[in-house]
């Protein structure tokens, strides 16, 4: 059977796997999961379900609903100083994935490279990949916090160039880059003339620090494509809603390919998004603020057991380094899940840097922290001796 | 402070050196934090939220509401104490509207309860009128569901 090389190219998910033991395994501890462990907040679900009952069930704007596009565009300009027209600027996608999938599609010419900074979520080398690019790794590891030197970002750049990739607060490392080093970046994509796309679906959980929202620096707005969603900052992530702003050149050439893909996002994952956006406020920082002390509480445990662990200053993952164990990232993830029931994500699935590393999300309960916690404690004192 | 305080509302078995880690001080200032918190009556007991239906020992609550007339000088504190003092009674509060004082009493049997009411309760002078509404189930209470726990939906591994 013909299967697309292109397809063929990327290799499956390393994280399948643990998957597929984890799932035969009972009392797990899971530290292994990229999203929020609270239920969307109640009144966020309710919304939907009176949408529902109103008989909100069909197709939307391709662009989305216009009031959902005025109360995003509300919110970038009341947070971070940053204007874009509802009318022609803003499309809702399914998920931020999608966004990102259709930045691709929408800028590059088979062979044109894309910059990406390593360790980073599995999703943006395949996104490249698939709308005929290549991605083009920059490492990094925990001596530099997680964030690549702007020459390092600029010595990866070359004539098929098209675009740098941004994610901060960062998944896996929860590394958060400073406005200075962003804004050296956006100097690097202006002066060779690049596009930077930003997914900053972590923006909201940030802790001590201030969020830079790219287009807001001088000479990025018109190259940026800003990407968002409702996921993580409002537990919505099963919704699907996300979005992207960007020129409006650019950003119907995105609204092209989304309205052949999808059509539009779904009109009650919409209609859940607007009440999130009108009233959610209040959930969202009870949850930032829960998230932070879980973030205190398993980078100190992981500092005490000997695992060297920076601390993230967003999103809500530790990324230890488990060097000091001899094992690789994988072994160590499966001999912990087999001996003491806890689930973590070898760091080498978000890239080759992250070798020598493992993702442990905090966005679960102390109790299942403290668990897990104490088993790895355990688990490392075993290995060592 | 209010942080700490927040914390302890949701579990109050956290060691001071976890908390200490989750708000970023040291286990020295955060147990000096509590004892002071302590002493000062802000943290005024620490206690567990029981599902006693679940242990088979059944216990009848009822919500009472009150009418009374305040007396001067004190208006309504004084009656309220009187009320209070009696180990039955499990909750006092001063409520606006039609009633004055909703008192949750707590007895063996809806008899030993609407006992209580009649004889005592409605007995104390200035208070006018007594109504009774016996609890027949809890959903939720002090912020926790008790009808449905909420499981786990998530995949183990999600990236």
């Amino acid at each position: 059977m013909h299967i697309s090389s292109k397809i063929k190219s990327v290799p499956p998910s390393g994280i399948r796997k643990f998957f597929d033991i984890v799932s035969q395994m009972k009392d797990v501890v899971s530290l292994g999961v990229g999203e929020p462990d609270f239920v969307t907040p109640w009144r966020i679900r309710e919304a939907c379900i009176y949408s529902l009952g109103k008989g909100y069930t069909t197709y939307t704007s391709n662009y989305g609903l216009l009031e959902l596009r005025r109360l995003i565009a509300a919110d970038i300009e009341k947070t971070y100083g940053v204007e874009y027209n509802p009318e022609n600027q803003l499309l809702i996608t399914v998920g931020a994935s999608e966004a990102i999938m259709l930045v691709m599609h929408a800028i590059l010419e088979p062979g044109d490279e894309v910059i990406i900074p390593e360790p980073c979520f599995v999703a943006y080398k395949p996104c490249v990949i698939f709308a005929g690019g290549n991605p083009v790794t920059v490492c990094t590891d925990h001596t530099s916090g997680f964030l690549p030197a702007p020459e390092e970002i600029e010595a990866a750049v070359t004539p098929r160039t098209r675009a740098i990739f941004l994610s901060y607060p960062n998944n896996p490392t929860g590394a958060v880059m400073p406005k200075e080093t962003l804004q050296a970046i956006v100097d690097i994509a202006v002066k060779h003339n690049l596009y930077i796309i930003s997914d900053d679906i972590y923006d909201k959980l940030i802790y001590g620090e201030t969020h830079t929202c790219i287009p807001s620096l001088p000479g990025a707005y018109q190259r940026t494509v800003y990407v968002n969603g409702f996921s993580k900052a409002y537990a919505m992530t099963g919704w699907r809603i996300g979005f992207a702003a960007a020129n409006p050149e650019l950003l119907e050439a995105m609204m092209k390919v989304h309205q052949y893909m999808v059509m539009c996002a779904p009109i009650m994952a919409q209609m859940a998004a607007i009440e999130a956006m009108k009233n959610g406020e209040q959930d969202m920082q009870d949850m930032v603020r829960q998230y932070n002390h879980r973030r205190g509480l398993i980078v100190k445990s992981l500092n005490n057991m000997g695992l060297e662990c920076t601390t993230p200053k967003g999103a809500f993952y530790a990324f230890p380094s488990i060097k000091s164990t001899g094992l690789s990232s994988e072994e160590f993830a499966e001999k912990l899940l087999l001996e003491e029931k806890v689930a973590v994500v070898p760091g080498n699935s978000f890239g080759d840097c992250g070798e020598g590393y493992v993702r442990c999300a905090y966005a679960t309960s102390i109790q299942n922290i403290q668990i897990a916690m104490e088993r790895m404690s355990r688990f490392v004192k075993k290995i060592s001796s | 402070m209010n942080e700490i305080l927040k914390i302890l509302e949701t579990d109050c078995r956290l060691s001071p050196e976890e908390i200490a880690a989750m708000t970023g001080r040291t286990p020295k200032e955060v147990k000096e934090l509590i004892a002071d918190l302590e002493e000062k009556g802000i943290i005024r007991r620490y206690k567990a939220v029981i599902d006693w239906e679940k242990t088979g020992d059944e216990r009848i609550f009822a919500l009472i509401d009150v009418k009374v007339s305040p007396e001067r000088g004190v208006g309504f504190d004084a009656i309220a104490e009187q009320i209070y003092r009696y180990p039955e009674v499990h909750t006092v509060y001063l409520v606006s509207g039609l009633h004055d004082l909703r008192v949750v009493v707590e007895g063996k049997s809806m008899k030993e309860v609407a006992f209580f009411v009649a004889e005592k309760l409605a007995t104390v002078d200035r208070v006018q009128s007594t109504s009774t509404h016996f609890l027949l189930k809890r959903y939720k209470e002090d912020g926790v569901f008790f009808d449905i726990p909420e499981s786990d939906k998530r995949l183990a591994i999600v990236p």
